[in-house]
């Protein structure tokens, strides 16, 4: 499966000879396991094994919910209750379901900001970095019909303001609003339909999720140096590399016990925080909720989304030249989604020879403003959409465009980048020189 | 690189989450003490009780509980009443609609307490988590890492921010209220000193009667919530050791790796 060399599986009982002269499978899964993976990995590697135990955690917990849960706008608020007061242990079982959409999206950003800051989109890894946009929408889509279920006001009104976007999309757009509410507002076959695709859309990213894997396999892992591993002998793939098993799996277990320590702590304690109150309030189509707030993942793209009304001039040179046809809504879905857009055309963007940030001074500076810029979207998105946050809005829409558009094409061209270490054995050797000078050494941490 | 990372994931898990707003700007929420309050906080037995009462002889007039199921009165971690005397609070005071019977009947603890629709009054049964109190500073909502969601002191508040003053406005009577988004409520002020009477002599002032019915409507809305807490802390404690387990193996196994690395 790599294109890294290293030892292969060999049966050795009749027993396993029996099974891989039929079906390769303890092969496939040994090999998959003892991948060569570089030494240097530090700890933003860590969030791929997080992700993976969300999604698990997500379908089993859904799995269950979904044998007490009742899909109809009578029922569902009720059969959440159901859930929350007579169900054996359902409470915690629907915490952690509702708290997990969060733990999964704090990890997807920081797995994404790790790819962007290391240059992981780059080639070969390009297929790789799209099949993981592809689990990002996907993992959208599933958290947002996840939202609609419990049937709260949050959950109504949000159904009504997310689909409406589609509404916006010009001369079309009604017409498919209707067909994807199952109706001409949001009613009992627009939550039926989105139960069943809620369902339906984990097993689609489980399938992403193992492509996606089969891809950086292929290429091999990147890594902090965004060096490639040495492959001509296997002498120097083993002076670059470790096997996954054991060395990755312990270290990627122990973070991931650390981070549920305080994901626990979360739900055990205060379970509510990244909710909203509004959704404790059964959905009623007649009662407005003052304010409309996705919830805090969606935050930074809609805070885009809103950010283009009809007085920003961009808009109104939109509209004027496909005479009308562009108007602000349509703008704002347009950057919305064209904001996911620009992050998946980041391999072709950026044009830098050198793969890791860790070598490219000024890159370094725009990169953390654009970490810095997403939790300032992220704040503006829970904002009321009046001034000055509409202003600020604008100003962060336009970094974020820029970024994509401008900065990582023209950084390639205009940076003096440092120089990059030789090899991965070399950084991974002054690492360790490193961390045995300093105070007693701690975990193989950068 | 992973430091600011850290910092970034802390800060967009503490960042605006709620409504993080109030509408009418001036609404003023008390940060009462409650015994519930905390990871490790637990509801008061006397207190819900007492809650209850209240909740049973003045609001259950206006407003249902419909999700509660009256037997859960019995829980630990409840109000923790006798099984029957919960059957008996359950037949001396509601009456259900049986659809069975096409007809009313006495209630059974097996029974929700009945919805209550008279007055259009909104159902009290979770309005402690549909309320937060505390959304600062600068709308991030940052305070209720510290301060809890404040579902139970904005009703606190509620019940005790009337001003007196009074208006009518398109023929319905409006009171002016401190806590309430917009500050005029159509609630008259429900609590008056010592309107009920507590068999453990307890104050009955309207301070005190908020901070009971406040406690009591946090138990209806999260009934789990001491069980929640221990699951919590078990999960903690256990999960904290296994990282313990995994760091010193961790270290362990990568230590020849790490010393072939120095000395070559």
């Amino acid at each position: 499966m790599s294109g890294i060399p290293h030892d292969h599986y060999e049966p050795k009982s009749n027993a396993e000879k029996w099974v891989e002269s039929r079906l390769p499978v303890i092969g496939l899964l040994y090999n998959t396991i003892m991948i060569p993976t570089p030494k240097n990995l530090n700890w933003m590697w860590i969030w791929g094994i997080v992700l993976a135990f969300c999604l698990g955690m997500q379908i089993i917990t859904g799995i269950i919910l979904v044998m007490h849960y009742t899909p109809h706008v009578d029922m569902a608020f009720a059969s959440v209750e159901h859930i929350m007061r007579n169900v054996n242990g359902g409470h915690m079982i629907r915490y952690l379901h509702m708290n997990g959409a969060s733990l999964f999206f704090v990890a997807v950003y920081l797995h994404m900001f790790r790819g962007l800051f290391y240059g992981s989109y780059k080639a070969p890894r390009e297929i790789t970095w799209i099949i993981g946009m592809l689990i990002y929408l996907c993992m959208m889509g599933t958290a947002f019909m996840g939202y609609v279920l419990p049937w709260g006001q949050m959950s109504f009104w949000g159904a009504t303001v997310i689909t409406g976007l589609f509404g916006a999309i010009p001369f079309i757009g009604e017409p498919i609003q209707t067909w994807l509410l199952g109706g001409p507002a949001v009613d009992n076959a627009t939550l039926n339909r989105f139960f069943s695709l809620h369902y339906l859309l984990p097993f689609v990213i489980t399938g992403l999720v193992i492509v996606h894997i089969w891809a950086f396999h292929t290429t091999g892992n990147n890594n902090p140096t965004g060096v490639e591993v040495r492959r001509t002998s296997k002498a120097e793939v083993e002076a670059d590399t470790v096997p996954f098993w054991p060395y990755y799996v312990i270290k990627d277990f122990f973070a991931l016990a650390l981070i549920l320590v305080v994901f626990f702590a979360i739900v055990g304690f205060m379970p509510n925080y990244l909710g909203h109150p509004d959704n404790y309030i059964e959905a009623n189509p007649l009662a407005t909720p003052a304010h409309i707030v996705p919830e805090w993942y969606f935050l930074p793209f809609y805070a885009i989304l809103r950010a283009f009304t009809a007085d920003v001039w961009v808009v109104q040179i939109a509209s004027f030249v496909t005479g009308g046809i562009v108007d602000a809504k349509f703008f704002g879905v347009l950057a919305m989604f064209g904001a996911i857009a620009v992050m998946a055309l980041a391999p072709w963007l950026d044009t830098s020879s050198v793969r890791s940030g860790r070598y490219r001074p000024t890159f370094k500076i725009f990169f953390w403003l654009l970490c810095a810029d997403f939790v300032f979207l992220m704040w503006l998105g829970a904002m009321p959409a009046e001034e000055p946050y509409a202003s600020l809005s604008l100003v962060g829409s336009a970094y974020w465009f820029a970024y994509f558009l401008v900065i990582l094409p023209l950084l390639g061209v205009l940076e003096r980048p440092e120089a990059q270490v030789a090899t991965i054995e070399e950084d991974f050797k002054a690492k360790a020189k490193k961390s045995a000078k300093g105070a007693p050494s701690v975990a193989p941490a950068e | 690189m992973f430091k600011q990372l850290a910092f970034a994931a802390v800060i967009s898990f503490a960042l605006p989450v709620t409504s993080a707003f109030a509408a009418g700007g001036a609404a003023h929420i008390e940060d009462f003490d409650f015994s519930f309050e905390g990871p490790l906080g637990t509801f008061d037995e006397n207190q819900l009780q007492r809650g209850l009462q209240i909740y049973t002889e003045g609001c259950s007039g206006c407003h249902g509980l419909r999700y509660v199921p009256i037997r859960t009165l019995a829980d630990a971690g409840g109000p923790h009443l006798p099984a029957d005397q919960v059957r008996a609070y359950a037949e001396q005071n509601f009456e259900i609609f049986d659809a069975d019977l096409d007809d009313y009947r006495v209630a059974k603890e097996t029974d929700n307490f009945p919805a209550n629709d008279s007055a259009g009054a909104p159902d009290l049964s979770l309005m402690a988590k549909a309320r937060a109190g505390f959304h600062g500073p600068l709308g991030t909502g940052i305070n209720q890492l510290v301060k809890g969601m404040g579902g139970a002191e904005y009703i606190a508040s509620l019940l005790t921010g009337y001003t007196g003053e009074e208006k009518e406005e398109a023929g319905v009577v409006l009171y002016e209220n401190t806590a309430f988004p917009g500050g005029w409520i159509s609630m008259p002020p429900p609590l008056y000193d010592d309107m009920v009477e507590f068999v453990d002599g307890h104050a009955a002032d309207t301070h005190h009667l908020a901070e009971d019915i406040s406690a009591f409507l946090m138990w209806t809305a999260e009934p789990k919530m001491m069980a929640r807490q221990q699951t919590g802390l078990t999960a903690v404690i256990f999960l904290s050791l296994l990282t313990v387990l995994l760091y010193l193996t961790n270290k362990r196994i990568w230590a020849p790796i790490k010393r072939a690395a120095k000395s070559s």
